[in-house]
């Protein structure tokens, strides 16, 4: 038994994980737990309550909305990775989860967890950022719209509030040319530094805090990444210029 | 209940168990491996409706709608799995530490692509660590096993 004690709650409609998260204090959702339960086997997470969001079939879903593709809180990253409708309008998330963890992990882990858990390192949340999508959270109180520029707040930080759900997803078409570059120690760990190209954005993950919108001519331009024994922040922002510029060689 | 291979076993003592203690100090299933407990080896992998997954990434409660496959219900009784004969032919396996864990990943691997690639064959055995055989011979051993599986 590793992880710390907690309640666990397994609703089976949104409604009654939405009502749980309003009423508990302390309360984790946890998705595909391919991140919350490492946290919770090193108890560097210890939250009162768990709400597993895994029961709830109506989350589980990938449709086409509104000229791009959204993506339910249930959908499995190996599913989406593997969705038609996925493939065909946006390409660049099929390409960017292939290059998330593992085909074992992305079986359990989720798109929306990944982009809830605001890993600085991780491939998702730059490509939101680079396709100009957003996410939907939901609350007891309501419904509201985040805009990727607007949710990635800090290193494992999001705007969502404790009681909010991130319950959709929503990636625009890919248009023009689009690239998903990283480099990591090991294939399938999280990158040194990594990019995003979608048309003519780019954003740039495992350099600063959250993932960056950048200027593809001048892709360090204002960086100052942190360093750690796996990469000087020299280092960092050497493999930014040749990443962009393989992103952009295509 | 929890169904774990194609048996109908009782609930976890505790919600905080993991799926890879509660098979192994529950139920006595001590194929299934446990190396570092952060989905980083591989060799606690299991699968779960038939993909494999982490064990030591999941709650036992969780496992509770499913079907749970450990590398003891792979092959009946006195049996070989074709991926179990395979590994035996290449000898891709040494000490056996990371050896359930890799049978169940190539599973779920050939489950996907019947004729792997050689691309599809790497990625699909990334995620699993062996310290002591070398992946050379594993990886023969996944195209043996595509052979023998036919
Ligand atoms: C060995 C290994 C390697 C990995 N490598 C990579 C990698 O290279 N790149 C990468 O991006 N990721 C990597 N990951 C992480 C993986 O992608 C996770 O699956 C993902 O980051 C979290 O998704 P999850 O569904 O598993 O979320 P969980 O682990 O269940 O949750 C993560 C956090 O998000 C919150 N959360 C989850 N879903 C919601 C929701 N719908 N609403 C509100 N809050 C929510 C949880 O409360 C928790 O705080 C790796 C993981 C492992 C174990
Ligand atoms: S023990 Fe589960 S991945 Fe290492
Ligand atoms: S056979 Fe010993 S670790 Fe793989």
């Amino acid at each position: 038994m590793k992880p710390p004690p907690f309640e666990y709650h397994a609703p089976s409609t949104m409604a009654e994980a939405l009502d749980l998260l309003a009423k508990l204090e302390d309360a984790k959702v946890l998705a595909g737990g391919q991140s919350l339960i490492p946290l919770l086997n090193f108890r560097l997470a210890s939250p009162a309550h768990l709400v597993d969001i895994n029961g709830i079939a109506e989350l589980e879903y990938v449709r086409e909305r509104d000229g791009g593709v959204a993506i339910g809180a249930g959908a499995r990253q190996s599913d989406v990775e593997d969705d038609k409708t996925v493939r065909r309008i946006c390409p660049l998330l099929a390409e960017a989860l292939g290059q998330v963890a593992h085909p074992v992990i992305r079986n359990r882990g989720t798109v929306c967890g990944s982009l809830a858990h605001a890993d600085p390192a991780a491939e998702l949340p730059a490509v939101l950022l680079a396709a100009g999508g957003e996410v939907v959270a939901r609350s007891v109180r309501g419904e509201r719209r985040i805009t990727a520029q607007d949710f990635f707040k800090g290193v494992f930080d999001s705007a969502l509030e404790a009681d909010e759900l991130l319950v959709e997803a929503w990636f625009p078409a890919t248009t023009g040319p689009f690239a998903l570059v990283e480099e990591s120690r090991r294939h399938g760990d999280f990158a040194l530094a990594g990019a995003a190209r979608s048309g003519d954005r780019l954003a740039l993950f495992g350099v600063a805090p959250t993932p960056v919108l950048a200027d593809p001519t001048d892709p360090s331009h204002g960086l100052s990444p942190s360093g750690d024994l796996e990469a000087t922040p020299a280092f960092r922002l050497h493999l930014v210029e040749v990443l962009v510029r393989r992103a952009f060689a295509s | 209940m929890i169904r774990v291979n194609g048996r109908e076993r009782p609930d976890p003592t505790n919600v905080r168990i993991l799926l890879s203690d509660y098979l192994r100090h529950e139920l006595g299933l001590t194929g299934t491996h446990v190396g570092c407990e952060h989905g980083v080896c591989g060799c606690c992998t299991v699968l779960l409706d038939g993909r494999p997954v982490r064990s030591c990434l999941m709650l036992a409660v969780q496992a509770g709608r499913h079907e749970v496959t450990t590398i003891e219900g792979l092959a009946g009784e006195g049996k070989l799995h074709p991926i179990q004969q395979a590994f035996h032919e290449c000898h891709a396996l040494q000490c056996g530490f990371c050896t359930p864990g890799f049978v169940l990943a190539v599973a779920g691997l050939l489950a996907k692509h019947r004729k792997p690639s050689d691309l599809e064959i790497d990625e699909g055995i990334s995620g699993n660590l062996c310290r002591c055989t070398g992946y050379a011979s594993i990886r023969r051993a996944v195209r043996r096993a595509t052979e023998l599986s036919k």
